[in-house]
């Protein structure tokens, strides 16, 4: 019996990512946000979510992009891992779907310029799109934001 | 029987009696011909076995049955108290609580006390006195106007007799009612019911009718012939709901004797505490037998006949939750009170007004259902400070004043590792040895004050001691040598930033490294904790005299009073406890002084923070305006005027974490909620005076 997962998709400009749903709490419209000074430029601010504040950061920032100006389709996807709550602003999230764990590939070195230790895989969906699966743990790494911080500051 | 739900009861009680060990052993030491003090300690050990056995914790139950062996033979004086046998005794302690914090942490309460099972039993078995041999039979005078058994008359007791000679069981059952029970007199008969399946109950304290009408506390007794085994009555009892606890004593002739012996000495006899002995083993021998009569009853020295307390254990959890939910309407409360102004309906703002008003007090009472006394935290202190003194070879008197101050849970929870750490010091560091002591012309014995008290939002603890003080030429050399200063710098320094300097990190005084107080890596993190606890701790020293640390702490973390200000888009929280005034000033009165921005307030200069600048606030710059708004905040004497472009006023607000993602920003303590739902920064003051 093959392993189903359910993924949320969600998009970056024309890219395709997916980011299994239980890993993620709630999707989020865009609603103000307060900025945190002196953090890194993709961080932009802490939200209030039903009385618990979350840090909420630009996807397109974290993975080099360009970040483009905030829309009607623009939400916040609020993921949890261990008892860390980040929310990420994605272009548009609009689709639950099931993908098989086997269709799952091995990222080739650069996915539309988002390195390769941030993904999990490529899925390939039966209508022959390509979905990128993301490796939250690596996303989130904290390690990499004290880096970054020291060599930016 | 699922055991769990106890757990957390029976850890609660452990600690207890733990602490209650502790407290009278020294209080023991301090008097050690008081038998009171013996007949105290032996009943919560005595108690502290029974549970431990009860919940299936053998090694502790064995460890405590050995030093309640002990304990019996001091109360009986067969044996007197001596140092080797207190420090058995502490060591038994110890061992009990780690035994304790190991269940505590899921463990199963297993520990290595081969050793100090083997010193308790050489001097059980009088090796070590070369005294006295244990003795089986024990003065039954001494011990019977404490005993609560149940009175048997003749008739009963000639059935109990036969029975036994008959080959029957005959067991003394003592079962205790969950104290959450609605239903006791329910329980109580299911208990009934199910002996009475097999076998008999011979008599029942209080009586059987008095029990199905509810009208006892939460045990009875009862003694009961039957041909079953003690274990398999104990699976049937305990496998009714709500029964908290069983005991089976399994009687012969010559126990029930003396059980009944006892009963008829005893002078009016309370049903209340129930005798406790460990269920896994019926017991045959008189000794034990004697012990277990031994339980809690009135019959204690004064300090124990307390009035029965009116409280009742809550789970800290639960205080969290409504905590939280109390932040939550405090939010809404300011939401409701920025809707009502806005609207302009009376009403609706008297209505706000007097939903403000209860939502306060309200708030007053959930913080002080968080408020703990400090007590909690110090009463472990006299054991270790007797330990130390031990170790150390001085004689310390340990004086608490202030026990019942009470600050919030939060606070407690931290506070007691850096005390402990402050103590150690002025054990280790402060107070003279014997011989120096004498020299100086001081008493011997070294006195270390721990005071506790409130102060408007603070509360201060202060360690002090009569020790030999801080030198402020050995700390400035030491400062100078490990590089914490430089000389000049040194020079130029008042003795209270000298002081300071046992706060740098890697600094250590004492000319021997002490495995007692660290080796300097300590007083640094003390004060970086303390900090963080949104809390101050400041030295003043008298050489030759002694050295006080005074440690203030804010009376809780959770809710903060704070200045709400506006920079551009952005508001921010500044916390009432760090502002000194608000003020205005013109932008010519910013002086540039040596490339930093200083003013003239009252009198003396102080920095000025452009916070537009420290924070890249985007659509403000106080660098534009013709006058600014300033915040004079403080940090210990220091002060430094923050500019804002809008004071919006003065409001309780909660803090939130922000979560464990973001790393430690310098100048940001937290975040609240405000009433209009948008999250605003709570400054950190400490962070812009340097």
């Amino acid at each position: 019996m093959e392993e189903e997962l359910k993924v949320i998709v969600f998009k970056l400009g024309t890219e395709e990512y997916g980011i299994e749903v239980d890993k993620v709490q709630t999707i989020e419209r865009m609603m103000p946000i307060t900025r945190v000074p002196k953090t890194l430029s993709f961080v932009k601010g802490v939200i209030n979510l039903r009385g618990v504040v979350i840090p909420v950061i630009d996807l397109r920032g974290r993975f080099s992009l360009a970040e483009t100006e905030y829309t009607d389709q623009t939400r916040i996807v609020i993921v949890g891992v261990d008892d860390m709550q980040v929310g990420f602003i994605v272009d548009s999230a609009n689709d639950v779907i099931d993908i098989k764990s086997s269709s799952i590939d091995t990222p080739p070195e650069v996915v539309g310029g988002v390195k390769a230790r941030y993904l999990r895989g490529v899925a390939k969906l039966d209508d022959g799109r390509l979905l990128i699966m993301l490796n939250l743990n690596e996303v989130l790494n904290k390690s990499e934001i004290v880096q970054l911080e020291s060599v930016e500051g | 029987m699922d055991m769990n739900q106890y757990l957390s009861m029976f850890i609660d009680e452990s600690n207890d009696h733990l602490q209650s060990l502790n407290e009278n052993m020294l209080q023991l030491e301090a008097n050690p011909e008081d038998l009171g003090i013996v007949q105290v300690i032996f009943r919560s050990a005595h108690t502290l076995k029974g549970m431990a056995a009860t919940m299936g914790f053998e090694d502790l139950a064995s460890l405590t049955h050995k030093m309640e062996n002990v304990l019996d033979m001091v109360r009986n004086e067969k044996l007197k108290m001596q140092d080797y046998i207190f420090d058995t005794m502490f060591k038994s302690l110890d061992a009990l609580e780690t035994m304790v914090q190991d269940i505590t942490g899921g463990g199963e309460g297993k520990a290595d006390v081969s050793s100090i099972v083997a010193s308790l039993q050489a001097i059980e078995s009088g090796e070590w006195t070369g005294g006295s041999a244990p003795v089986a039979k024990v003065d039954k005078q001494t011990n019977s106007s404490i005993s609560n058994a149940v009175e048997l008359d003749e008739f009963q007791y000639s059935v109990l007799d036969q029975s036994i000679a008959e080959g029957h069981r005959v067991f003394y059952v003592d079962v205790l009612v969950s104290e959450h029970s609605q239903l006791k007199g329910v329980r109580a008969y299911m208990v009934f019911d199910m002996l009475e399946r097999s076998g008999e109950v011979v008599k029942a304290y209080p009586s059987v009718q008095d029990i199905e009408q509810e009208k006892f506390e939460r045990s009875f007794s009862l003694y009961y012939i039957t041909t079953k085994e003690a274990q398999e009555l104990e699976k049937g009892i305990m496998s009714i709901s709500e029964i908290e606890s069983v005991k089976l004593i399994q009687l012969d002739q010559e126990t029930l004797q003396q059980m009944t012996n006892q009963a008829a000495a005893a002078v009016a006899v309370e049903a209340a505490p129930a005798p406790e002995v460990g269920k896994d083993t019926p017991v045959l021998d008189s000794k034990p037998q004697e012990e277990g009569k031994a339980a809690p009853a009135k019959a204690a020295t004064p300090k124990q006949a307390a009035a029965p307390s009116r409280t009742i254990r809550v789970d800290i959890e639960r205080l969290d939750v409504l905590m939280n939910l109390f932040s939550e309407l405090l939010i809404d409360r300011s939401r409701l009170e920025q809707l009502a102004s806005e609207t302009g309906n009376n009403d609706l703002s008297d209505t706000v007004a007097h939903l403000s008003r209860v939502s306060t007090d309200l708030q007053n009472i959930v913080l002080k259902l968080r408020m703990v006394p400090v007590d909690t935290v110090f009463n472990r202190f006299p054991r270790m400070i007797r330990d130390l003194a031990k170790t150390l070879d001085k004689k310390i008197d340990l004086v608490i004043t202030g026990a019942e101050t009470e600050l919030d849970r939060t606070v407690i929870d931290e506070i007691g590792d850096p005390l402990v750490h402050l103590l150690r010091n002025a054990v280790d560091h402060g107070v003279e040895s014997i011989s120096e002591r004498v020299a100086a012309g001081k008493p011997e014995m070294g006195t270390v004050n721990l005071r506790a008290f409130h102060s408007g939002n603070h509360v201060f603890i202060e360690i002090e001691d009569d020790g030999k003080g801080i030198y402020r030429d050995k700390l400035l050399q030491t400062a100078i040598k490990r590089g914490v200063v430089t000389e000049e710098q040194g020079a130029k320094m008042s003795d209270d930033e000298v002081n300071q300097l046992l706060f740098a990190p890697g600094f250590s005084t004492a000319d021997k490294i002490s495995d007692i107080s660290g080796r300097g890596v300590g007083l640094d993190v003390v004060k970086s904790k303390i900090t963080s606890l949104g809390g101050n701790v400041t030295i003043t020293s008298t050489p030759g005299k002694g050295t006080n640390f005074s440690v203030q702490l804010p009376l809780t973390l959770s809710i903060i009073a704070a200045m709400l200000v506006r920079l551009g888009s952005e508001k921010y929280a500044v916390p009432l406890s760090s502002i000194v005034e608000t003020a205005i000033v013109q932008r010519e009165q910013v002086r540039n002084i040596h490339g930093n921005k200083m003013i003239t307030f009252r009198e003396s200069l102080i920095p000025y923070l452009s916070l537009s600048e420290v924070f890249g606030v985007p659509d403000f710059n106080d660098a534009d305006e013709k006058e600014t708004e300033i915040v004079v905040i403080r940090k210990g004497e220091r002060l430094a005027a923050v500019a804002v472009e809008e004071f919006i006023g003065q409001s309780e607000i909660v803090l939130k974490s922000m979560g464990t993602y973001l790393p430690a920003i310098e100048g940001i303590s937290g975040a609240t909620i405000l009433g209009d739902g948008q999250v605003a920064l709570i400054l950190d003051p400490n962070a812009f005076i340097k």
